[in-house]
């Protein structure tokens, strides 16, 4: 299926309506294995059960970067080939993307207050990461302040497109920067150094909260389809009514 | 050529001019960094340690003041559609545009810099560092904000969206700034290192700014 072929909204719509449900049952399967695993997954032998926040914060970051990964390659889509799904894609994209990365700093925060500390310390990961909420934060509000959709999506592609340079940043911070954030342990060159019992329940709920991302995704890109499908019946009307 | 030096030579003399706002940038710099002190207390100590902080907090924030006008001004009069159709290019034009910019409203701000310095005690070595800072870290706060110019172009309400844009892009620049500062009154670090990353960081977005800016102008206009 090449993406010329769901460029027309309607054949979109006519794939998508009916996966959606699939796939939220998918998710719901996929979460219930992971959360049994997670909860049968032994503590770790220093941090004791507060690993587990582990499961949350490990998918929050990862969803929370591919939002704008996401949303970068719809961007492309929409100031270079002018996709017709690809500006719906990216705004639907922000706000989960937006969400998912709040979910990140939030458990974060309350992962590092009994190992750290502190809830909040302002090294660069963390910094790294509270720029792209707030990258989020902007480009929502760019796409609430203008009215016009099509002018709003180009708009918005650019401040994307910019604010793509914060993801190498955010991968690379552990590595550059001497910080208090622990350093990659699952994509590792030498393999993850995270023991099987907590890395298959961390995979599990990743690929889990990876599949809420897809169908929270293609939910909110029908849904943005169907509002302006609306728009333009209500315009038609009020134009042959006036 | 020629076409690029009067756009440079209109934009220099209508910032001039009454209803230009030029001045308007150092004026808000100096009451920003007067209101500090009311804020910490007069403690002289605390003042010199967090000053160069301070001077580059209230360069970035003048340095937005104007901009939500840089091109909002040009798109209500019709000159930018002129602009658009002319013949040079118009990733130039906004190179032209933003350095105008950057001479009427950072300019003043660095001048102003050491004087305004001596109020939160910053003299001699600290204050001639941030100075040098803020010369080569400015450009990037102007470039940078100038794509933000570009997209709040047509919004009727663009200056605080705009704010939202651009700040957390001139995290890097804020950090580079404040550091090569730091660094030079205080250590450890040389002041060399974060004062390259700066430089370096003004080039970049010497670069991205202008083609990104054009980007959204040509994309906002059609």
């Amino acid at each position: 299926m090449a993406a010329a072929n769901l460029a027309n909204p309607s054949r979109f719509l006519k794939i998508a309506s009916p996966a959606i449900p699939w796939l939220g049952g998918l998710t719901v399967i996929a979460f219930a294995v992971g959360i049994t695993e997670a909860v049968l997954s032994p503590d770790d032998y220093q941090q004791g059960a507060t690993v587990k926040i582990m499961f949350l914060h490990v998918p929050g970051a990862w969803l929370g970067m591919l939002g704008w990964g996401v949303m970068t390659v719809a961007a492309l889509g929409t100031l270079v080939w002018r996709h017709p799904l690809a500006d719906v894609t990216a705004k639907a994209a922000a706000p989960i993307g937006a969400a998912f990365t709040f979910m990140c700093l939030v458990t974060g925060s309350l992962w590092g207050r009994p190992m750290w500390g502190t809830y909040w310390v302002w090294d660069a990961r963390l910094t790294s990461v509270l720029v792209l909420f707030l990258l989020y934060l902007g480009v929502i509000a760019l796409w609430r302040t203008v009215d016009d959709p099509s002018r709003a999506a180009r708009a918005a592609a650019i401040v994307t497109l910019v604010g793509a340079v914060d993801l190498p940043i955010i991968k690379f911070s552990v590595e550059w920067w001497n910080t208090l954030h622990q350093s990659a342990s699952v994509f590792r060159m030498d393999g993850p150094t995270i023991d099987p019992s907590i890395l298959v329940p961390l995979l599990v709920m990743t690929g889990a909260f990876t599949l809420l991302f897809i169908t929270l995704l293609l939910a909110a890109m029908r849904n943005e389809l169907l509002r302006r499908r609306v728009r333009t019946l209500r315009l038609m009307q009020a134009s042959v009514v006036g | 050529m020629s076409a690029l030096a009067a756009i440079f030579i209109r934009d220099m003399r209508n910032t001039v001019r009454v209803g230009g706002g030029a001045l308007m940038g150092v004026l808000f710099f100096l009451v920003v960094v007067t209101m500090v002190p009311f804020a910490l207390g007069p403690d002289l100590a605390l003042l010199n340690r967090i000053g160069p902080a301070i001077l580059w907090l209230a360069a970035l924030l003048a340095s937005l003041l104007a901009l939500d006008r840089l091109f909002a001004t040009d798109h209500e009069d019709g000159s930018l559609d002129l602009i658009l159709t002319g013949r040079p290019p118009l990733e130039l034009v906004v190179l032209v545009k933003g350095f105008a910019h950057w001479v009427t409203t950072a300019v003043p701000i660095i001048v102003a810099a050491p004087f305004v310095g001596i109020f939160l005690n910053l003299g001699g070595r600290a204050g001639t560092a941030t100075v040098m800072t803020l010369l080569v870290g400015t450009p990037a706060l102007t470039f940078i904000g100038i794509i933000g110019a570009a997209i709040a172009v047509t919004l009727r309400r663009g200056g605080l969206l705009l704010a939202v844009l651009v700040l957390p892009l001139t995290v890097p620049v804020l950090i580079f700034g404040v550091a090569a500062a730091n660094a030079a009154v205080s250590g450890p670090i040389p002041f060399g290192t974060p004062f390259m990353a700066l430089c370096g960081l003004s080039l970049a977005s010497l670069v991205v700014g202008p083609f990104a800016a054009a980007a959204a102008l040509r994309l906002e206009m059609e």
